[in-house]
């Protein structure tokens, strides 16, 4: 992945963000992502993101559980193993259904789990920027990517005149990595660069 | 934003409710001529059964949706709540009938429940302490005449606020309380009739020797999933009426996800029950199955109608209302309203005819008839309502968040 430069807002409400969203969207300034602490209906409708593709993947899971755990029974039971229980046939669907339920469910919610980490790139042992540590607790943040044809100082001000109580400017990776923080890198962006407050 | 408050029925509307009613009323005379009379009444109090009793359970299960919203402190149904109520004052029309025809079931007694003459069955003299005349005209006058009451109720409270608007939090606060104080009674009451005592009186009856602890849960499930079909077609009805401002996908989407996930509930029903008699395999028990599905070398006559409800009731929900945009879409969705209901339709007409009739499928158009006649009752009896009243309770606490709701 590549390291990149970012302009980071951060608001105090939820109330300003959809407004400054769309005008973040209007002027043209490459909106990265927007960071709550806590999901906001709406927003994505706003940020002009596309529905999550995540059911899809939760349906295909879905069938390949069903199709697996039937046809794995069916082989065990009528080829593999064939036993005879209470009579019933070797071939016994109805007592099968709540295996294959059960199965269905499971492929489906597991899978949906490891391809949501996947999506939003979390993972044990797996880092990834943090452009402000508050926007897990109380703080909203929004972050545009700097292009070539976008001034930093610009970006800055224009955010500062949405309502931005704390503007900054980084440098980060966009991608997610193996290892550990660097040990110069401060997750308190203090310091590290300008910090332009409202 | 000015909305239009009152609903006037169309013309065509009206027109359309009638000529179904007088091809139901057409359908009721001609059959009674044809069957009733007959060697064998049965046939024709059977579809009379079937449509009376199906068509009531469709209409009370919007109260109960009503009942069951209000003591969740649902706000997202209001913008369409009035088309639940309106639904609900059918429930008075189809109540009478039904009445009249379950009276009828055991006093003309045209040998639809031979539980009536107990008299040497060891089965049906040990439960002749449930199953006598006294004890089912009883509980069918109180079933229909509670759900009547206590639904009139309910919808007293509603038009209550229309004119009278609430003056503060606190008044709010005791209405809403008021609210569900009288729908947890209706609750209450609708556990006691259609979720246990009455699908066991009207329906389950018919085996009088059979029984299975799931019967009254799965005809719940079976009316209640078409009961929100009904109440989705209704809205879309309206919308495309230019009614409803308020109402909007959001809501159709929760409609639908009702109508999903009510039909997957009544597969689970449907198959609990069905597994079990099959597992244990009891003669006894698996009689109810044997004119239904098909075993290793014999099919019986309602075999393929059987799986073809089945197929109507799980396998099309399952897998056109499962996508977001489906649910959101005027058009699956009254295309599976449609489907449901008549899935559900089919569904009561073998939990009876199979029962009565093993040996073949009667199923011709005298039992379309009596149900375009319904059908043809329910438009009537519900546009009716829906002009007594506005389409909006606008001075319900909770409307605000009903029109703000999304999903």
């Amino acid at each position: 992945m590549a390291v990149k430069k970012f302009v980071v807002g951060c608001f105090d409400d939820e109330g300003p963000l959809f407004d400054a969203v769309k005008k973040v969207r209007k002027s043209g300034y490459k909106l990265h992502d927007v960071y709550t602490p806590f999901p906001i209906h709406g927003l994505d409708k706003a940020m002009g993101l596309r529905d999550t593709s995540l059911h899809t993947a939760g349906f295909l899971y879905a069938i390949f559980g069903t199709t697996s755990m039937l046809s794995f029974m069916t082989w065990v039971f009528t080829a593999d193993f064939p036993l005879n229980v209470g009579g019933k046939p070797h071939f016994a669907l109805p007592a099968w259904i709540p295996i294959t339920f059960e199965f269905t469910v499971l492929c489906s919610c597991v899978g949906m789990v490891i391809t949501f980490m996947y999506l939003c790139q979390l993972a044990p042992f797996v880092k990834k920027h943090h452009f402000h540590l508050r926007a897990t607790d109380d703080k909203f943040v929004m972050v545009i990517e700097l292009t070539s044809k976008t001034n930093e100082s610009e970006v800055s001000s224009f955010l500062t005149g949405l309502g931005a109580t704390e503007v900054n400017v980084q440098n980060a990776e966009t991608g997610w990595w193996l290892g550990r923080y660097d040990k110069e890198q401060k997750l308190f962006v203090e310091g590290q660069s300008e910090t332009v407050s409202a | 934003m000015a909305i239009k408050e009152v609903f006037a029925i169309p013309a065509r509307y009206r027109t359309w409710s009638l000529a179904l009613m007088g091809v139901g009323i057409l359908s009721v005379i001609i059959g009674f001529f044809l069957y009733g009379t007959g060697e064998h009444p049965a046939r024709f109090w059977a579809t009379m059964l079937q449509n009376s009793v199906f068509f009531l359970l469709v209409t009370n299960a919007a109260m109960f949706f009503l009942c069951a919203t209000t003591l969740a402190m649902g706000g997202w149904q209001l913008t369409f709540g009035r088309v639940t109520e309106a639904i609900s004052v059918a429930v008075i029309p189809l109540g009478i009938i039904a009445f009249i025809v379950l009276i009828c079931l055991v006093t003309v007694d045209p040998h639809i429940y031979h539980w009536l003459h107990p008299h040497g069955d060891k089965i049906l003299e040990g439960k002749s302490a449930f199953l006598n005349k006294g004890f089912y005209i009883t509980w069918t006058l109180l079933t229909i005449g509670l759900w009547i009451v206590l639904g009139y109720k309910m919808r007293q409270l509603s038009r209550e606020t229309d004119n009278a608007p609430l003056g503060d939090p606190e008044a709010g606060r005791r209405y809403i309380f008021k609210n569900t104080v009288w729908a947890a009674i209706f609750i209450v009451w609708f556990a006691l009739t259609v979720m246990s005592v009455t699908p066991w009186f009207w329906l389950m009856s018919i085996d009088a020797h059979w029984y299975s602890t799931m019967y009254s849960w799965y005809t719940f499930a079976s009316t209640f999933v078409s009961g929100m079909s009904l109440i989705t077609l209704f809205v879309v009805f309206l919308k495309n009426q230019g009614y409803l401002e308020y109402a909007n996908e959001e809501h159709i989407h929760d409609l639908g996800k009702f109508m999903f996930a009510f039909s997957i509930f009544w597969t689970y029903l449907w198959f609990a029950q069905y597994m079990l008699i099959w597992y244990a395999n009891i003669p006894e028990e698996t009689v109810y199955f044997k004119s239904r599905v098909t075993s290793k070398n014999h099919s019986g006559p309602y075999t393929g109608l059987y799986w073809l409800m089945f197929c109507i009731n799980f396998l099309a929900p399952i897998l056109i209302l499962m996508r977001r945009g489906s649910k959101r879409n005027y058009t699956t969705v009254t295309f599976m309203a449609i489907l449901i209901i008549f899935g559900h339709w089919l569904d009561f007409y073998q939990m009876i005819h199979a029962s009565l009739f093993p040996d073949h499928v009667t199923l011709n158009l005298f039992d379309f008839g009596v149900a375009a006649g319904f059908v043809g009752l329910i438009m009537y009896a519900v546009a009716n309502a829906l002009t007594k009243a506005p389409l909006v309770p606008k001075n319900h606490p909770f409307i605000k968040e009903s029109i703000i709701h999304h999903t």
